[in-house]
């Protein structure tokens, strides 16, 4: 049997892996081409047609980080375009200190961009989407008001003239080149970074804040990195925009603009580069062949935007997906392949310990944990019951730091977890899932589980952005080790599927793979086996005996007694958040208030 | 000068808490913060110009068919904008749908009604100076809004049904409430609210398209700061946030102002994501 072909087979998934991306390459190459070749065949007034879609394209290609990726709704992003615009211009201009070169000038915008698109984002750290969409709607407004007032520097209503880039940029052309380079080298950024723990990590913030979080991505941290770095490269959009205009008035920048390029980027669909790209260059060309309507096309803009909110919220890129469209197995079985477990998460480690002390949690006046002392070993498998509202999934939140605890301590090895700090759990390997799973919908699930392992890359952003070997070293990385997480609970090979096609029992176990990437000393489960048939529940526990049996300390929250039963070391009940009893399976099951207060029987 | 500051501030901070009210009302009924807010209040004053300016309508009818089409562009609004998303899991889609319905009718305005800010007719014929209508008109409107909603909500049967459905929508469902034609009722009602904002003062905001933006975020300000759906708050801050604006701009300029608030409200909000007087709420896991 020992053919080349068999012996291809290990590395299969790395062939179909670069096969998917040069198939993914191909759309780019021939926008690539056809931008290179664009002088060719199109007029002067198709140059600059063309040209504008490169300089939105560079605005654009950064917002669809913030607001595809990780889905902040920053609809004011024009307002950033003007204080490029402005910046550059006034710069180059020398109206108010000695002239700077147009390059020089661009620069300096793009650091301005940078940290006030900083100031922009701070409040999506802490105010809820409605809240951050009108924070950025009134920087718009205000960006534009002051450009107007303040006519010393800005030239008040009679405006200012935009900067001239010299030789070779100077001529039409030439001028095209310069932005259609620009606009190459940001799709190739934000397709790295999109493509990176970076990128997946933002689409979690999107649609799983929570299990980002308890993957250990620190949303403040990355949001702030992805603000700068779209307000540098919204800042030298607005350069360009500047010099391709000739002269600027506050007027040439009005929320129309920002609905443009807002709306590029849900035409395109969230969470794509292709989509959005696309979209932009549908925007800007669009009112040239209706030529009678361009008054009109803010106005179909907003019933486009209508229009695709109600009926396509995917946007092209769904449209496009063809891949998914293929109807998967329907009798598909999960099949956990214990002995994978010690290749993933190393060998067994010394004896470890995580300790509830007296802890007590009141919501108002309900008493929800009532003095809680509880012992999780590595290695076993501690299953926590009792009947609904007795404080189990509180219990698990208070370790994972959803709650505070207003008296005793949750120690891990001895020393107390600081109270709240949820993404710090991740790092001292901590991993949890969830009563609902919280996955990432429009991701794959390979991409899904990879989240899991998102504190584990040692490149930085800039890495990510310029595919510098440390980012491909950590994607390679990655990549395995959820493949190999995945071939562990049984679902490799529905790895290049959508997560949200998948059966709930298979999203149960993408999130044990997620958690597993963590190579976790504590694995926290919140009602694994509901809604999992009997054969499924028989799975999930052999699987769960096999994470304890390479170390891992397993805490079960759990409405199955059989179950727990059978998996559990140790067994407490829970009563009204107290210890009802604790002990071996065997004790419980025989604990006489036990049995009349939950068991029955 | 101090008189004429707080006149127009008190004024101006009474058309910003109507709007503030108005994305309450809309809010309580669906938990949802509609774009439109602004946007009538816009519509009330070009409509307003329209039919009393340009068409020769006698005030009162005048009047009353603003509110009509406030309330209409209202019942609008929840159909096409809000109840197709409150189905969809995505919540936050109703950011998206309302803004484009906003962007919608500010552009059909902007193209129909042109992009020049027009004079508002003056509704009384008394001599200008002093306490003058268009400073007395929008203090009016507020306080019989505010009135009105007091006694609607504590004294009618339907006022109680709105709380019911605005503290717990699904209890309210199970008690039988119309839960549907409460939305609507609520939404007509915040549109004529919004409405009557911008006719009280179409003499100082005049009937400009581009008011609808403004008012969009000067009016959300107070109910960021005073909690939202607490009217009193509103009330509140709508009336210092108008104060501090028109103090500002007759000190040291509009610029300032305009920098000033967004300042405060930044950090406030940032300080207090709850506003002032709000309550922080629990997350759930």
């Amino acid at each position: 049997m020992d053919t080349p072909a068999a012996q291809l087979r290990p590395s299969r998934a790395n062939v179909l892996g670069s096969t998917f991306v040069v198939g993914a390459a191909v759309p780019f190459l021939a926008l690539l081409l056809i931008g290179i070749a664009f002088p060719l065949f199109g007029g002067g007034y198709w140059g600059l047609i063309a040209t504008r879609a490169c300089v939105y394209w560079v605005l654009v290609s950064g917002l669809n980080l913030i607001v595809g990726f990780a889905g902040q709704i920053a609809i004011g992003w024009v307002a950033l375009l003007t204080l490029g615009a402005y910046t550059t211009s006034v710069l180059a201009a020398g109206n108010v200190m000695p002239a700077f070169s147009p390059y020089l000038a661009l620069a300096i915008a793009a650091v301005v961009g940078g940290v006030f698109g900083l100031i922009i984002g701070l409040p999506a750290l802490r105010l809820r989407t409605f809240y951050f969409a009108i924070t950025t709607l009134g920087f718009a407004t205000i960006v534009t008001q002051v450009a107007l007032a303040w006519q010393s520097v800005t030239g008040g209503g009679v405006g200012v003239a935009g900067p001239i880039f010299p030789a070779p940029f100077s001529s039409q052309w030439g001028f095209y080149y310069f932005c259609f380079g620009l606009a190459a080298i940001c799709t190739w950024m934000t397709a790295n970074v999109a493509a990176s723990r970076f990128g997946r990590a933002l689409t979690a913030i999107r649609d799983a804040e929570v299990a980002a979080e308890a993957s250990g991505i620190s949303k403040p941290a990355l949001l702030t990195t992805v603000f700068v770095f779209s307000g540098a490269l919204a800042a030298v959009a607005g350069g360009l925009f500047a010099s391709l205009q000739s002269y600027i008035t506050p007027d040439a920048f009005t929320l129309d603009l920002s609905v443009l390029f807002f709306i590029a980027i849900l035409i395109g669909g969230r969470g794509s580069i292709l989509g959005p790209l696309l979209g932009t260059i549908l925007l800007t060309v669009l009112p040239e062949f209706a030529a009678p309507l361009v008054a009109w096309s803010t106005f179909l803009y907003a019933v486009l935007l209508l229009l695709i909110v109600l009926a396509i919220p995917g946007g092209i890129a769904e449209i496009l997906d063809f891949k998914n469209r293929r109807p998967l197995e329907s009798h598909r079985a999960i099949i956990p392949r214990p002995d994978l477990l010690e290749p993933l998460l190393g060998t067994a480690p010394d004896a470890g310990v995580l300790t509830l002390e007296r802890v007590e949690l009141n919501f108002g006046g309900v008493r929800a944990i009532d003095g809680l002392d509880l012992e999780i070993r590595r290695g076993q498998v501690h299953g926590l019951i009792g009947p609904n509202g007795s404080g189990k999934t509180t219990t698990l939140n208070v370790i994972s730091g959803y709650y505070a605890q207003q008296c005793g301590e949750v120690r891990l090895n001895g020393a107390a977890l600081p109270l709240l700090a949820r993404h710090r759990r991740a790092h001292m390997r901590i991993a949890r899932t969830f009563q609902t799973p919280r996955i990432v919908g429009s991701a794959s699930v390979l991409q899904n589980v990879m989240i899991g392992g998102t504190i584990d890359g040692t490149g930085t952003f800039v890495e990510s952005l310029l595919s510098l070997p440390r980012h491909r070293r950590d994607e390679a990385t990655l990549h395995d080790t959820a493949m190999l997480a995945l071939a562990a609970v049984g679902l490799e090979r529905l790895a290049p599927v959508r997560a949200d096609r998948l059966q709930h029992s298979e999203l149960r176990f993408t999130e044990i793979a997620r958690a597993l990437m963590l190579r976790p000393a504590f694995l926290l489960l919140d009602e694994p086996a509901a809604g999992l048939s009997a054969e499924e529940i028989g799975r999930i526990g052999g699987l769960l005996v096999a994470i304890a049996r390479a170390g891992t300390g397993v805490l079960v929250v759990e409405h199955h007694p059989d179950l727990i039963f059978d998996i559990c070391h140790h067994v407490t009940v829970l009563n009204l958040g107290r210890t009802l009893a604790a002990g071996t399976p065997a004790e419980i099951r025989s604990h006489r208030e036990v049995v009349n207060a939950y068991l029955g029987g | 000068m101090v008189q004429s500051i707080v006149l127009s501030g008190v004024a101006i901070g009474c058309i910003y808490a109507l709007i503030g009210i108005t994305y309450n009302v809309m809010f309580s009924a669906s938990r949802v913060f509609s774009f439109t807010a602004g946007t009538l209040g816009m519509l009330g004053g070009v409509l307003g110009a329209l039919l009393i300016d340009r068409m020769g309508m006698p005030v009162a009818i005048g009047f009353l068919l603003v509110l009509a089409g406030g309330a209409i562009f209202g019942i609008v609004t929840e159909i096409v904008a809000v109840r197709p998303v409150l189905r969809s899991l995505e919540q936050h889609l109703y950011v998206l749908s309302t803004l484009a319905l906003a962007l919608i009718i500010q552009q059909f305005t902007a193209i129909e009604w042109g992009t020049d800010a027009r004079p508002f007719p003056r509704l009384f014929d008394t001599a200008r100076g002093g306490f003058d209508q268009q400073f007395w008109l929008p203090m009016l409107a507020c306080v019989v809004v505010i009135v009105g909603l007091e006694l609607l909500y504590r004294h009618t049967l339907v006022g109680h049904a709105f709380l019911a459905i605005s503290e717990d929508t699904y209890a309210a469902r199970a008690l039988g409430l119309p839960e549907r034609r409460l939305r609507m009722a609520s939404y007509a009602l915040a549109g004529a609210i919004g409405a009557l904002a911008g006719f009280a003062g179409g003499e100082m905001l005049l009937a400009f398209f581009g008011n609808a933006p403004l008012l969009t975020f000067y009016g959300f300000v107070p109910v960021a700061l005073g909690g939202m759906g607490s009217n009193r708050g509103a009330v509140i801050a709508g009336l210092l946030l108008g104060l501090f604006q028109q103090a500002a701009n007759f000190l040291v300029g509009g610029i300032f102002a305009s920098v000033a608030v967004f300042s405060v409200f930044i950090i406030v909000l940032l300080a207090r994501p709850e506003g002032l007087a709000g309550m922080a709420r629990q997350r759930r896991v």
